[in-house]
Order: C-alpha cells, then structure tokens, then sequence
C-alpha cells in the first residue's frame, strides 16, 4: 500500500507543477466570494498554511456513498480532493474514490488511473487541482505509519493539503463524522530529514499530541444546490431512524474499548522495550567503568614495574551502545490511544447527556 | 401521460401521439394503437394527426442535423399532441420493444442530483445545458441509479455533438471503482426534451439496454426544480416508420442511512446566511435530535386536539398508529428503572474514568521517556 502512496504522490506532484490559471475556477459559483485565485495560502513559515477548510455538499455526499457501496468491514476505502486554495481557506470542490484491491489486478497503473481520471474531469470543467486524499476509518484508528507517510508526502508536494477522515460507523450513529487533520510543521521538519531517531524527536519536542492538527471544516453549498435541497426535502420521506438517541451503547462502546485494550497491549509492550534498553545501557555504562578501572589499575602496575603502559583501546569499539528502540511508533501508537480516548469520552457524554434525559422523563411520568 | 418528441432527422411518418386524460381536440383519424403495452400507459386513441410539415427528405442516416421542424416538447401532463417526426430507422431493435427492465420505479440518490447541479453551475459558457451519464444497477421492480458523471457536449441550433469517446473512457475509470455499476441512461439540465434529445438518446441505446432520460430542471421554471425521468418507447403505425416517445417514470429517491443523514447535514445550509455551517459538537446533536423530536411530538399533538375538538375528523389509520406509539413507551417500575439508570450511568462514567486516565499515563510515559 506504501508504494502506492509514494507513486500517487509522485503524480500529484507532476500536476502540482503544471498548475495553469485557467479560467475553469472563475466558472464554478459553488466557491465564495470573488477571486477564486489559485495562488497558495500565505501562511507564516511556522503557522500552518490552512485554517479553515471548505467542503461542498457534493463531496460530503460522494464520501459516503463510496464507502457506503464499496468499503466493507474494516477496509478501508480512500479517495482524492480537488478543490482550490483561496487565501487561508482550503476549498474542496470534488472528489473521485480510489479503486481497491489492486493487488488483485497486477496490471493496474495507480497513477495512470489518476491522471486520466483528472484529465478528464478537466474537460468538464471539474478543478483539478490536488488538494488532498480521504480515507475512511474503522471506530477511529487511522493513526498509522502509512497514513503518516502519505500525508507528508502530500504535504511535502501541497503545502496546504489535508486528509480527511470520515467515520462511517459514527455517522450511522447520527452525526456527520468527518475531520481534517494535517501533520504539524514541526513533525514535517522531523519527517524531512527523514530521521527518526530518539534524538531527532527530542530536538524537534513532538509529543503526540502535535503529531496532526485538527483543521475545523465548514460545509458550503451553492444557491441551486440549496434549492435542490428544498426540493428533496419536499419529495423525501422523513426520516424514520432517530439512532442518534437510542440508548443502547454498550456495543459500541465494546468495540472502541477493545480496541484500545489492543493498543494499550502494543504500548506496554513497547515500553517494556524500552526499560530493557534503559537497563541494558545503564549495564554498559557499569561495565566501562569496571574495564575503566581496571585498565588504569594494570597501568599503575606496570608502572611501577616499569613496562609500557597498555594501549588505551576504543571503548566504543569494545561496547557498542544497544540499539535504542524505534520512537516513532511508539509516538503513533500514543497518538492512536489519544484519539481513541477522545471518542469514547465523546460518546459517553452524548450517552449520559441520553440517560439523564430518559431518566427526567420518567420522573415525569412518575 | 406521454410526451412526444421530436426526432432530429428522417423522412416523415405519421405521429400518433396521444396523451391519455388531456387529449386535446384533435380532430381525426386514429393511426396506431399503442406501443409496447408494458411501457406505454394506456394511450387514449385519441391522437391528432397533425399535417407532417414538408417531409423533410432529410439523409436518413443518423446526421445530426435537425430539419427545421417544430419542436414541440413540453413535459407538463396536458401537452398537446404535437407534430411528430420519426427517426425510425436508426433505432435498434432489440433494445426499445421489450418491457422495461425494472419496472416503472427509478429511484435516485441524492448525490447524483447534486452532481448534476454542480456540472450544470460548471457548464461552458454559452452552453445553454449539460448531459452526462447516468450509471447504476438493475432490479426486478426498479432501476437504482447510484452514479454520474458529465459528458462534454455541443450542442447548438442545428447539430448536436457529444464526445463519445470520453464518455466510454469514463465509464472505464469508473468500473474499476465500482464494477456492479451499468450504464442507465443519460440526463440532461434544463426542461425540455428537445429534438437533440432524441439523438442523443439514441447514442445512449447503444450503450445500454433502453435506457432512462432524466431531466432536471435548473432553470427553476415554476419556481421549482423538477426532476423527472423518462423511457423512450416506440410509437406509430405499425409496417411503417415508427416514432418515438417519452414515456415519463415515477421518481423516489433512495438513501441509505448515512447519506440521509448526510443531506440533513448539509440542508442546514439553507437557513443559514452565507450558506455555510460548521460540524455540530457531540451534545448538540443530541440536543438538535430531541428537538426534532419535540416538533413531531406537539404535531401529533396538535392533531389530537384538533381531532378532540372537532375541527379534524378523527381517521381512523392515525388513530392507530397513534395508538401503536403510545403502546411503545415500556412499562417500567420505578426501581428497576432507577437501577437500570444507574447502573448505566456507573458504566459510562467508568468507562470516562478509564480514558481520562490512559491519557494521562500516555503523556506521562512522553515525559518520562524524554527524560
């Protein structure tokens, strides 16, 4: 999957490159106000460059219906924006979805599937200016090291691109669940020398919780799209599943807890890792001291014997430091149970918020 | 209800269109009883044989050049009859006789009609409309149409062109996303079904088995923007050259779960200024919910009063489901309720406690491991 990233990036970059001002922006009304320019976002060198991002209805409504018809279980199905930058906003116009499996299909070309699909939609007058990927989430785990690559190579290539992750099972529960999130400019520094040693991390002070940023998006729509809306609020049923306030949560929360214990298991085993290593230099460090010492010893007794001193030798030759364990996943995983921690303490206040109100309608009965 | 159209080419032939309530007075002589049965509603016979302008000697293949025919669309259900040519020939046989494959039913989604609004709001200038294909897949009762995608197109007063070419490209692209989706049919911005329909239609008969037209009106005639579907079927004095018609479909519109939800997010957009809304936090939901909730409540309350003093004759069908409604509400002794509550509560706040407390241990392990 890594390698079809880097290829996809490889191509976004091309377009990058070959970004023309057409006048093809100037005709879509579903952007805002004015000069819907295709300069980047002026942001400073240690801000991010987007504050805000726009999405259209239409995009909203493509996410679903592609994981909806494509993704099953815990697949997960990606896709990319197109949009437009317009000052500090990020404006996403349209998207396509990403075939899957295709590791099925030897012969299929990501990034020729890319281009045509762009060129195409040029013609019809579709922006087709890379903006970003969206990939769809399982009960909120997609903090991962292939999400984190592709990000930054995105980012590396777009300055203000951003990911969107939309979770369907919390969208079935009611609400729209979608987010934005780009990587901080301190990790891109981090990820561009491509060092991720200890040191590296510490000089750069990323804790987890500044791996990404939550960018707050806003949804748009034009004046015709809202009055299609009105129309098919007119023709539509109304909606007959309230889910969002049923009480029953046990299920789900279930799931989310599990899937934190895991995690929780991968971190615990990563620090035992770590006191080893911690044990094991600090051993080291002894046994210097102790061949140190002893050495000087020798040397005093030749001394007064009257040989030659022995050689000072290497002491890095004669112990090589263990090998520090690997930061960076340790830092995803701590970053994942964040974000785990986030939705469940999001779901419960939405249940006991539920639960206090069942129980003062009873009351009210009673 | 039938429309007629208006075909682009082709040597003359007798209309015999007949819109079944509104047949309008049309004096004369009955041509051809109805076409296929499944497709057509019963046509009234009742058409009016309206003197074929000059019989345009037109090339019959299928040159995209339009006699100057009058044009005659019109959708609403009391069209008149109107002059009628044939295209005849050039249709394909096998694809329009048949019955309908998937009944009369289409049924959308929402983002199709969305993405046809956009493509319209993206249109080159001076184009007056834009047509697009229309993918999806096939059932017994009804026909799902689940994707689209715009076609480039020329269209102006003589000849109509559309990049076909493009169009199969796309479709490829699209298959290896979504391999169970089909070629449908096409649609079309604006409110008539003009005489380049009808080629275009018939561009699209290659393509898929009788294939659906639809037609969304963006120009918001009557104020509103109506959304129809149609099914061309054959229609004309059997031996001779046959005429073609649009027969309208019923049109519903389906979702699934999270697309509705989805829309009633985004139709918040109309009440809101400059159009834009921003994504609710969790207890606000909750909050929007019941409201929504509240405002079912008091209609059907509103209703019961009204019922109860007499303004509304009671019906019998709402009286029980009203009946089935207040039945849900369980039955729950007070204490089991309490202890359900509570012990509810206990979990959800323990659960809290947990998560508050592996953050805390994770930033803690940060800290210490920078030491």
């Amino acid at each position: 999957r890594q390698n079809a990233h880097a290829q996809r990036i490889f191509s976004a970059k091309k377009m990058a490159s070959r970004k023309e001002g057409t006048g093809s922006a100037a005709t879509s009304s579903s952007s805002t106000t004015g000069p819907a320019g295709k300069g980047k976002g002026k942001g400073g060198s240690g801000d991010s460059a987007v504050k805000q991002v726009q999405i259209d209805g239409l995009v909203v409504l493509k996410i679903i219906k592609h994981y909806q018809e494509e993704g099953q279980g815990t697949e997960v199905v990606q896709g990319v924006l197109l949009g437009l930058v317009v000052e500090d906003r990020l404006e996403i116009t349209n998207c396509f979805p990403f075939p899957q499996h295709t590791e099925d299909d030897a012969d299929f070309d990501e990034v020729q599937y890319q281009m045509e699909m762009m060129r195409s939609l040029r013609h019809v007058n579709i922006d087709h200016l890379h903006v970003g990927w969206y990939q769809s989430t399982y009960y909120g785990s997609f903090v991962t090291r292939a999400l984190l690559d592709s990000q930054f190579s995105y980012q590396h290539a777009i300055e203000e691109s951003v990911v969107l992750i939309y979770d369907p099972i919390k969208t079935a529960q009611g609400s729209l669940s979608l987010k934005a999130y780009r990587l901080t400019p301190k990790l891109m520094e981090v990820c561009k020398e491509k060092d991720f040693s200890p040191e590296a991390l510490k000089k750069g002070n990323i804790t987890f919780e500044h791996m990404f940023e939550e960018v707050p998006i806003v949804i748009k729509n034009s004046h015709l799209i809202n009055v299609l809306m009105w129309e098919l609020e007119k023709k539509s049923a109304v909606a007959d599943k309230h889910e969002l306030l049923s009480l029953a949560s046990s299920n789900h929360l279930g799931k989310n807890l599990q899937l934190l214990m895991d995690r929780v298991d991968e971190m615990s085993q990563d620090i035992v890792k770590y006191n080893t290593y911690m044990r094991n230099t600090s051993k080291q460090q002894q046994q210097k001291h102790q061949y140190q010492q002893r050495r000087q010893q020798e040397n005093m007794q030749r001394q007064s014997r009257g040989e030659p001193p022995l050689p000072e030798e290497d002491l890095s030759k004669l112990f090589k430091p263990p090998q520090p364990p690997a930061r960076m996943d340790s830092l995803l995983i701590a970053g994942q149970i964040n974000t785990y921690c986030q939705n469940i303490k999001e779901f419960t206040a939405q249940n006991l918020g539920k639960l206090f109100m069942a129980q003062a309608l009873q009351e009210y009965n009673n | 209800m039938a429309t007629p159209a208006t075909p682009a080419s082709a040597p003359a032939a007798t209309p015999a269109p007949a819109p079944a309530p509104a047949a309008t007075a049309a004096p004369a002589s009955v041509p051809a009883p109805a076409p296929t049965p499944a497709s057509a509603p019963a046509p009234a016979p009742a058409p009016a044989p309206v003197p074929a302008p000059a019989p345009a000697p037109a090339s019959s293949s299928d040159s995209a050049t339009a006699p100057a025919t009058t044009a005659a669309p019109g959708q609403t259900p009391a069209s008149t009859p109107a002059p009628a040519q044939t295209p005849a020939q050039s249709l394909p046989g096998p694809a329009l006789p048949g019955p309908f494959p998937g009944g009369r039913v289409v049924r959308l989604h929402p983002v199709i009609l969305a993405s046809i609004v956009d493509s319209y709001e993206r249109r080159n200038e001076g184009a007056a409309r834009v047509i697009g294909t229309l993918l999806g897949t096939v059932d017994k009762h009804s026909v799902e149409v689940t994707n689209c995608f715009s076609v480039p197109h020329n269209e102006s007063e003589d000849e109509v062109a559309v990049d076909m070419e493009f169009a199969k490209n796309m479709y490829e692209l699209h298959k290896k996303v979504s391999p169970n989706e089909l070629i449908l049919g096409w649609y079309a911005t604006g409110h008539d079904i003009t005489e380049h329909s009808v080629l275009i239609h018939e561009y699209y008969s290659r393509e898929a088995p009788n294939p659906i037209h639809l037609t969304v009106d963006t120009s918001l005639q009557n104020g509103r923007m109506s959304i129809k579907a149609y099914v061309s079927t054959l229609m004309g004095v059997p031996g001779r050259t046959m005429g073609v018609m649009f027969t309208p479909l019923t049109v519903k519109y389906a979702y699934y779960d999270t697309e509705r939800i989805g829309v009633d997010l985004i139709m918040k957009t109309c009440f809101s200024p400059n159009r834009v809304i921003g994504l609710s936090s969790d207890l606000q939901q909750v909050g929007g919910a019941s409201a929504r909730i509240q405002d079912a409540l008091s209609t059907v309350l509103q209703y019961a009063e009204d019922v109860l003093s007499g303004k509304v004759s009671a019906d019998n069908t709402v009286g029980r489901f009203l009946m089935s409604l207040v039945n849900q509400v369980p039955k729950i002794v007070p204490d089991d309720f309490e202890t359900m509550l509570n012990s509810n509560i206990n979990d959800l706040l323990m659960v809290t406690y947990l998560a508050n407390l592996t953050q805390s241990q994770i930033a803690l392990n940060e800290k210490l491991v920078n030491l």
